[in-house]
């Protein structure tokens, strides 16, 4: 006897959590579209399919891409929400694909899908990462230590003083923070909340010794200075950190010089 | 078509590629290409921990760990390998806490550890706290420590550039490697990287099965390269089942939960890992719990309407425990599931998550052609390599430990060896093959489509080749694997353009994952005993007489040009463990 084959449904899909009776509904995918190699304008194009309401909106995309239109171009890896490849405006708001299930977003209306704002279309929902990566890199996400003699152990740290920047490690270098910030829209030459988020997790790292340089860094005309306290950051996040919070966190530092 | 020249070229930008680009960079002018923005590999979803015998925590040491990890692979593991990544996990943790790894911390400030799966003190006589974590987000946290550390080092980055073909030279009658091709995604473009020394670090296949906690993107890439230019696969037969994936999704649940204290429940409640394992019970090793979660689900104990799953029950824990040790699993049940994890247990099933076999390496990486001969300037490390240190059953924990330390000895002896020779010549139209295979899929007006091909090869390897197996289910995946590999000639994609191409790529993607499909099946068939991973029904026992040995797969072509597997075998390096019976 092989192993149970335990997914009788759908055999076009992902498998649907949940229970066995789900119904299927019908949804309207309606998709911004850009593709330079065929025309220079972007278009919304609507795709009609019938997906389980518990299934994902990257499952719907898959959908597309794989029964209907295999040019619908889009990035996506681990399906999870770990990765941060899908980062997408979902119904106007950014959003993981991955991590958005088709019933929380309302599927009696279609369902806008469209590139994430402020950074560059290639190609339907693919963005030039590259300024994003850039920003991350100029705020030096890295460990800075004095130590001349390297430890033989490991550093000691409290539990405390590990606690205290823990929500910034949660970073997935997603990009839907940056890319929901107003500021950002404008001013593409902002660091933007994720940089700073990164920025932060080394500056209240209490192993870490360049603070200060960082903080200089994020002192600058396109620094944290420019956030506006809107709280897309916050609302956009798919792991849960309180962005806005991390960059006051951040200004407050400036002020002080205490962290 | 551009042509480049660097001493080493790394071909995979997870755990293990940018451990040994760390190294690498510094030793020699170093370029890293991968298929993905380097923070988007699966390195980045592990969960649980990284095994190391810091004894932080409790008395613990090397030794214990060694055997562990050799017991854990059921005898299969090559044990001056395992020795080493058992050594050298002391102080490949402490390089990450160096490196700025924020780990989880002891009230007295050192590095925390937790128990895992397969662990244990004194060789078996109970369970030990050997796993190094950050909640249950280790994974995520040595990605991101590592690609810090590439950023401060400076590491060349060539991102969404995919690898499609290894370079092979023949000098004075040894083949060599010259480099590798690579198609750059946002353009169509194909480059040529000409390379003193290759790295393959681009992780596992497990997008071959359904139900899988692997990424989309995991489809053996690098496997395939290399065995289509003649050299050998090894021990493809041996895939790890985790026991706990999300229901019917996969999404992986980590060892860790049980770790903490959960236990595993039927739809009596019972605690039925008791049975199977008396000593170690929820924390048997993996192969051990899957086999015995199928069991309860075959005999009728299986939850649901559909009696198709167990439970992962964490009800018993404190809220605060979950929230501080378990934040990511337990949302993942609330985000997917609609369960929340304080109150309600969640439902299970084995998920296909880790290939032990891959392409043969000695312990400093070096990339083997046969059972002892090296190919000059070929490495590979991680998921991609079968050094073996997990013989027929990784132990979890091991493998963030392995991509560590054998990423950073593949680094290290891929750039010292490209300081000690010249670049070997290009072949003649060092392209040609990668040429063809795109402009077949992009011209062909086959009438086969990717995706139907791709869910009949999941279809049939969750079938047939998971976990349990018979002499007859796998031949029907044999026979299954070998239409769809025929179909597949016929495949044709709806891009035709050169831009982000993704839909040509999924194509590559299908024909590496038929290619490993049939090379795992084959491995499967001949391999008459039960051990580790490989649980054959019609074989319940493990054969040491017969079968002690790694089996090495190679691609034939016949005059005719009828592609063929030849299997050859390799002996298991023995040093101070004799095979015994593997209780838990």
């Amino acid at each position: 006897m092989a192993t149970p084959v335990l997914d009788k449904a759908d055999a076009a899909g992902q498998p649907e959590p949940g229970f066995a009776d789900s119904p299927y509904i019908t949804v309207t995918f309606r998709v911004r579209r850009f593709n330079p190699e065929v025309s220079a304008d972007a278009v919304w194009e609507d795709f009609q399919l019938e997906i389980d309401p518990k299934e994902r909106v990257l499952d719907g995309l898959h959908k597309i891409k794989w029964d209907v239109d295999g040019t619908l171009t889009f990035r996506r890896s681990c399906a999870h929400g770990i990765c941060g490849s899908d980062a997408m405006r979902i119904n106007g708001k950014n959003r993981l694909a991955c991590k958005t299930l088709i019933k929380d977003i309302n599927p009696e209306k279609p369902i806008t899908v469209e590139p994430i704002k402020g950074l560059t279309v290639l190609k339907d929902l693919v963005v030039d990462m590259e300024p994003f990566f850039q920003a991350y890199r100029d705020v030096m996400p890295f460990l800075i230590t004095k130590d001349t003699n390297e430890p033989t152990r490991e550093r000691l740290q409290s539990a405390e003083d590990r606690e205290r920047f823990d929500d910034t490690t949660k970073c997935i270098l997603c990009a839907a923070c940056t890319s929901s910030c107003p500021v950002f829209w404008n001013d593409g030459q902002y660091f933007g909340p994720a940089a700073i988020v990164n920025a932060h997790r080394f500056i209240f790292d209490s192993r870490d010794e360049a603070g200060e340089q960082r903080l200089e860094i994020l002192n600058d005309r396109d620094g944290v200075w420019r956030c506006r306290t809107t709280f897309n950051c916050t609302d956009a996040c798919p792991r849960g950190i309180e962005v806005t919070k991390a960059i006051q966190e951040v200004k407050r530092a400036l002020i002080t010089r205490r962290f | 078509m551009k042509i480049h020249k660097y001493d080493t070229v790394i071909v995979g930008a997870g755990g293990a590629g940018m451990r040994a680009a760390i190294e690498s960079t510094k030793r020699s002018r170093t370029a890293v290409l991968t298929k993905l923005y380097p923070t988007r590999s699966h390195t980045g979803a592990a969960q649980g921990g990284m095994a190391a015998a810091l004894a932080n925590v409790e008395e613990d040491n090397w030794e214990w760990h060694t055997f562990d990890t050799v017991k854990g692979g059921d005898y299969l593991v090559d044990q001056d390998a395992a020795e080493i990544l058992a050594k050298e996990a002391i102080d490949a943790v402490l390089d990450l806490e160096k490196m700025g790894l924020p780990f989880n911390r002891t009230p007295n400030g050192t590095i925390d550890q937790r128990r895992f799966g397969g662990h244990s003190r004194n060789h078996g006589e109970a369970p030990v706290r050997r796993s190094c974590y950050a909640a249950d987000r280790t994974g995520h946290m040595i990605l991101q420590t590592l690609y810090q550390n590439c950023v401060k080092e400076g590491v060349e980055f060539f991102n969404e550039f995919y690898v499609l073909d290894q370079l092979i030279t023949e000098e004075d009658g040894v083949r060599k490697s010259s480099g590798v091709v690579a198609y750059e995604l946002a353009t169509g473009e194909i480059h040529i990287f000409q390379a003193k020394a290759v790295i393959y670090a681009s992780g596992g296949t497990g997008k071959f099965f359904k139900v899988t906690s692997n990424a989309h993107t995991l489809t053996g890439d690098g496997q395939a390269a290399v065995y289509r230019r003649g050299l050998p696969l090894e021990d493809m037969e041996f895939f790890q089942f985790h026991p706990t994936g999300i229901w019917r999704m996969g999404i992986l649940l980590t060892e860790g939960a049980r770790g903490e204290g959960g236990i595993l429940r039927n739809k009596d409640g019972e605690r039925f890992m008791e049975k199977y394992a008396p000593v170690m019970k929820d924390l048997a090793s993996r192969d051990v719990v899957s086999r015995s979660i199928y069991t309860e689900i075959r005999e009728g104990r299986g939850c649901g309407p559909e009696g198709d799953h167990v439970y992962l029950d964490l009800t018993h824990l404190p809220p605060e425990q979950l929230d501080a040790k378990l934040p990511d699993i337990t949302e993942f049940a609330r985000t997917y599931l609609g369960i929340e994890p304080y109150t309600d247990p969640i439902p299970i099933q084995p998920t296909a998550h880790y290939a032990m076999g891959g392409i043969p390496t000695n312990v400093e990486g070096e990339v083997l052609s046969d059972n002892t001969t090296v190919v000059p300037g070929l490495y590979a490390a991680g998921e991609v390599a079968c050094v073996s240190v997990h013989g027929a059953n990784r132990l979890g924990t091991n493998s963030l430990l392995d991509i560590n330390v054998f990423g950073r000895r593949a680094g290290i002896a891929a750039a010292e060896y490209a300081h000690t020779v010249d670049f070997v010549e290009l072949p003649e139209n060092p392209a040609e093959f990668v040429v063809s295979q795109i402009e077949r899929l992009r011209t062909s007006t086959g009438n086969e489509r990717v995706a139907t091909l791709r869910r009949e090869l999941q279809e049939t390897m969750d079938a047939n080749v998971m976990v349990f197996r018979t002499e007859q289910t796998i031949k029907t995946a044999v026979e299954k694997i070998a239409e769809l590999r025929e179909r597949y000639k016929n495949v044709s994609i709806q891009d035709k353009g050169k831009r982000f191409n993704t839909d040509l790529l999924e194509a590559i993607e299908l024909g590496n994952l038929l290619d490993l499909a049939e090379v795992m099946a084959v491995s499967a068939l001949a391999r008459k005993e039960s051990r580790g991973g490989h649980y054959r029904e019609d074989y319940p026992n493990r054969d040491d007489v017969n079968f002690m040995r790694h089996t090495m797969a190679y691609r034939e072509v016949g005059d005719d040009g009828a592609e063929s597997i030849r299997l050859d075998y390799k002996p298991v390096v023995q040093t101070r463990y004799q095979p015994m019976e593997r209780k838990y």
